[in-house]
């Protein structure tokens, strides 16, 4: 895969910015994802969690199952604020 | 993992990040902080982002004009090969009644007299800065155009890096156990990897300070209470301002990169170090916002988090050493604003420790208030 290839579509990051993010200390998804956004967009990391792993296990020599993948946070889809302030009686302009 | 340190210090965010980088600027070696998690984990990576100057105690307001001047220059002096995301847009500050105005006139007398440019607004100036605002149930405003916003992770890795590069020892995922004192002296720390020797330990954990406090035998008038946030999708620029209430407890701001954060806090927390979010505050939170930035109801949220405020009675630090055990220092209980006082924090206590004269004298902050009675109750927190 080449370097420029986007791992973070929410976000625009390459996989090289991944391995300079791991060379540079940051070595776990959640540090990742502060450094660089990655999985703070609304997706919410279900495209770049896995291949970010990948690179870490690959880099760090660990093996993938013993990383972790980070704190799952609410919502799991974006949802307005009007939505949610209406809930149970949708207005009518949306 | 060595054994022995000039200074221990305990928690990875932006207090012990500030503390070490100024101790090792003054030419102290062999200082080594230790993190349970990872840099910023807690309490400063959870925080809302934003700096204000607009206080309701002298020090306070002092604390944080020290803070911003230095976060103003923070990229160059910390030399960071990234960018700390200053912003200053301002905080728009709403009252709820002809009394909060009073206070807001009170603390703006205060402010321009310590230097901080912040002035009284009638609904109408404030919509000039906010044009989106649905002044509806306010009475006034203040404003500051010096306050803003900062991004706490990278602000905190700009002070590990340059404490780095001083010859501070960064220990992370290194948790302390256990806090030897002896004939009121501190000893030894033991943490999951080792035990470290030291004579000076300093309690910079956030909302673990109260746990770290009891180690050494020491019992902080301290809590832990949740605060939660959650931000939208990035949109285009929409509010240059942080608006803020503390009567309407809320506050909510556009940053950098287009996402808008928002959060309130709830009084009725459990105090049980709960850092899940809940539905509730999701409903309240959209409810309130809609309401006060109608346009905002299009915006989606797409992630929720919490974080603790550590609170003292007073809502003010507790800055200082303890009196009844000689080496250790405390940096605790900022009560929701330890990030925006994070490069004072390093100045001061630094001072302390090594006992040089006072930036500014910061004794009242001391643990002995809560001996004396003599607190000083800061009026605007959210």
């Amino acid at each position: 895969m080449k370097d420029q290839t986007i791992i973070c579509r929410c976000s625009d990051i390459t996989l090289e910015e991944i391995r300079d993010a791991i060379k540079n200390g940051y070595e776990s998804f959640e540090e990742i994802k502060r450094y660089l956004r990655t999985g703070m967009g609304p997706c919410q990391g279900r495209t770049c969690m896995p291949l970010i792993l990948r690179e870490i296990s690959r880099i760090k020599n660990q093996p993938i199952d013993s990383l972790s993948s980070g704190k799952h946070r609410p919502p799991v889809n974006a949802v307005s604020l009007g939505a949610i302030a209406n809930q149970g009686g949708l207005s009518h302009d949306e | 993992m060595m054994n022995k340190a000039e200074v221990v210090i305990i928690g990875g965010g932006i207090s012990g990040a500030s503390i070490a980088y100024q101790l090792a600027k003054k030419g102290l070696k062999n200082i080594v902080v230790l993190e349970k998690n990872f840099i910023a984990s807690g309490a400063t990576g959870a925080c809302g982002a934003g700096i204000r100057q607009q206080w309701g105690t002298k020090l306070n307001c002092e604390i944080a004009k020290m803070s911003c001047e230095f976060f103003e220059k923070a990229n160059e002096v910390l030399n960071y090969n990234q960018d700390i995301e200053f912003k200053q847009g301002g905080y728009l500050l709403l009252s709820k009644s002809i009394e909060e105005n009073k206070q807001f006139k009170r603390n703006i007398g205060l402010q321009n007299a310590l230097g901080i440019p912040s002035k009284f607004l009638t609904l109408e100036q404030a919509k000039e800065i906010v044009p989106i605002l649905n002044t509806e149930g306010y009475f006034g405003a203040a404003y500051c155009e010096k306050d803003g916003h900062l991004n706490p992770f990278h602000t905190t890795m700009a002070f590990v890096k340059a404490a780095e590069g001083l010859g501070v020892t960064f220990l992370t995922h290194t948790e302390v156990i256990g806090i030897q004192v002896l004939d009121h002296k501190i000893r030894s720390v033991t943490t999951n990897k080792g035990v470290i020797e030291t004579n000076c330990l300093v309690n910079a954990a956030g909302g673990a300070a109260q746990e770290i406090g009891l180690m050494a035998g020491v019992d902080l008038p301290l809590y832990s209470e949740r605060h939660q946030i959650l931000v939208t999708e990035p949109v285009d620029p929409i509010l240059s301002t942080m608006v803020m209430s503390f009567s309407g407890n809320f506050y909510c701001q556009q940053v950098p990169h287009g996402g808008i954060i928002m959060g309130r806090g709830d009084e009725k927390e459990p105090r049980d170090g709960n850092i899940n979010s809940s539905w509730h505050f999701l409903d309240e939170m959209a409810k309130t916002i809609t309401q006060l930035l109608p346009p905002l109801k299009n915006a989606m949220v797409i992630r929720q988090w919490a974080g603790l405020y550590n609170m003292t009675p007073d809502r003010q630090p507790i800055i200082g050493p303890v009196d009844e055990v000689d080496g250790f220092y405390l940096a605790v209980g900022f009560s929701g604003h330890g990030f925006m006082f994070g490069p004072a924090t390093g100045i001061l206590l630094s001072e302390i420790i090594l006992k040089e004269k006072p930036s500014i004298d910061i004794s009242p902050l001391s643990l002995n208030r809560f001996k004396t009675g003599a607190l000083i109750y800061e009026p605007s927190v959210v």
